[in-house]
């Protein structure tokens, strides 16, 4: 049984006072959290950039072939490449051990990840509001009648990257008042 | 010897002069950039008369419009930075009762919030000016920047003003943060 005046000898350097157990079991929870909402955040990412690169559908109209890639469209693009940066970056981090110096540089990282993968979701559903409701004020017809296909994976991709940009939300909030304020209430 | 701690946490989360100014300034800017982004965006409408038809020897002539409402991400866009741009001034003007740790964190809470929302707009509005100025040739979808000159350049001014709003409000984000933090960050 651990005194105050004498601090138990244990593995993790902070725990010196009686309440060393309670503490150890809430700092084992909050990493079993965080690395439970990296996987779901690091499955959502791939899964959205996955989705988005196959897909791509064609059609032919009076002997013209319509086909949509997402190649064709910078949004998209910019959509499948912050995916999967995002989740590179996501399986990387699995990696750093906590509380150390480099686990105050992920914070910042994860921040910027996170506004990365907003921007992306938020580009990629302009362009699919668009493709699906079309513009009759600039003229611009929606695609989603002559490639169902398309517009399916699309829709896919983006539900998957909301719930990757929701999880990375969690993250940083987690991180922030984990590690930069332990004895946060 | 917990009112002493919790004094001077107290103390510590107070930030000093030139750093609480800073704060000040980004917010103060934040303000500018996003309520300039805001009315520009509101105000940004154009019509033309082009000929359609010639009929004999005199030509019909039609009015075509372009406005923001025409376009969802556009009109998030005037939405999210409208909310920005009066949650910061809101913050500018109750200064005084939000020096309180909790009131502090909550604030803290929303700038982040409200950067995702600023953020979002500009991404969406940027994706959409994209398409309008070179438009999708697969999709059969024309550029309207050659015809509506008035209405692109505008949006482009929201659009850059919205982003510099985006980017201080990053900054203060992130300096808030360590310094919100500043007094359990030298406990480690």
């Amino acid at each position: 049984m651990p005194s105050p005046a004498h601090p138990e000898a244990s593995v993790i350097p902070w725990q010196t006072s009686i309440a060393s157990d309670s503490r150890t079991k809430m700092a084992k929870t909050s990493r079993l959290c965080s690395l439970l909402l990296r996987l779901l955040a690091a499955a959502a990412t791939l899964c959205a950039a996955v989705v988005m690169a196959t897909s791509h559908d064609s059609t032919t109209i009076f002997g013209l072939t319509l086909d949509a890639k997402f190649q064709y469209t910078p949004a998209l693009e910019f959509f499948v490449v912050a995916n999967a940066v995002g989740c590179g970056y996501t399986l990387l981090v699995l990696f750093v051990p906590p509380t150390t110096s480099l686990s105050r540089l992920v914070i910042v990282f994860d921040v910027t990840v996170a506004m990365l993968l907003t921007a992306a979701t938020a580009a990629a559903g302009a362009m699919a509001q668009v493709g699906k409701k079309g513009n009759s004020h600039a003229g611009w017809m929606p695609i989603c009648g002559q490639v169902p296909s398309f517009c399916d994976h699309v829709m896919g991709a983006l539900i998957c990257a909301f719930v990757g940009v929701i999880a990375y939300f969690v993250i940083v909030l987690h991180t922030i008042y984990t590690l930069l304020s332990p004895l946060f209430p | 010897m917990a009112t002493e701690n919790g004094k001077q946490a107290e103390a510590e989360s107070r930030q000093s002069p030139p750093k609480s100014r800073l704060l000040l300034s980004l917010r103060l800017a934040a303000v500018l950039a996003t309520a300039t982004a805001t009315v520009v965006m509101a105000l940004n409408k154009q019509s033309i008369r082009i000929t359609v038809a010639v009929v004999g020897t005199s030509p019909i002539l039609q009015t075509f419009t372009a406005a923001f409402q025409q376009t969802p991400a556009f009109v998030y866009f005037v939405i999210a930075n409208a909310i920005a741009s009066l949650y910061n001034l809101l913050v500018l003007l109750l200064r005084p009762f939000l020096r309180a740790k909790p009131r502090d964190i909550l604030v803290h809470l929303l700038d982040e919030v409200i950067f995702a929302l600023v953020a979002t707009g500009a991404a969406a509005a940027a994706s959409m000016a994209e398409l309008g100025k070179n438009g999708n040739e697969h999709a059969r979808w024309n550029p309207i920047c050659d015809r509506f000159e008035a209405f692109c350049i505008r949006g482009g001014l929201a659009l850059m003003a919205s982003f510099a709003g985006a980017l201080l409000l990053l900054l203060m984000n992130a300096f808030s943060t360590f310094t919100l933090h500043k007094s359990v960050l030298s406990q480690d």
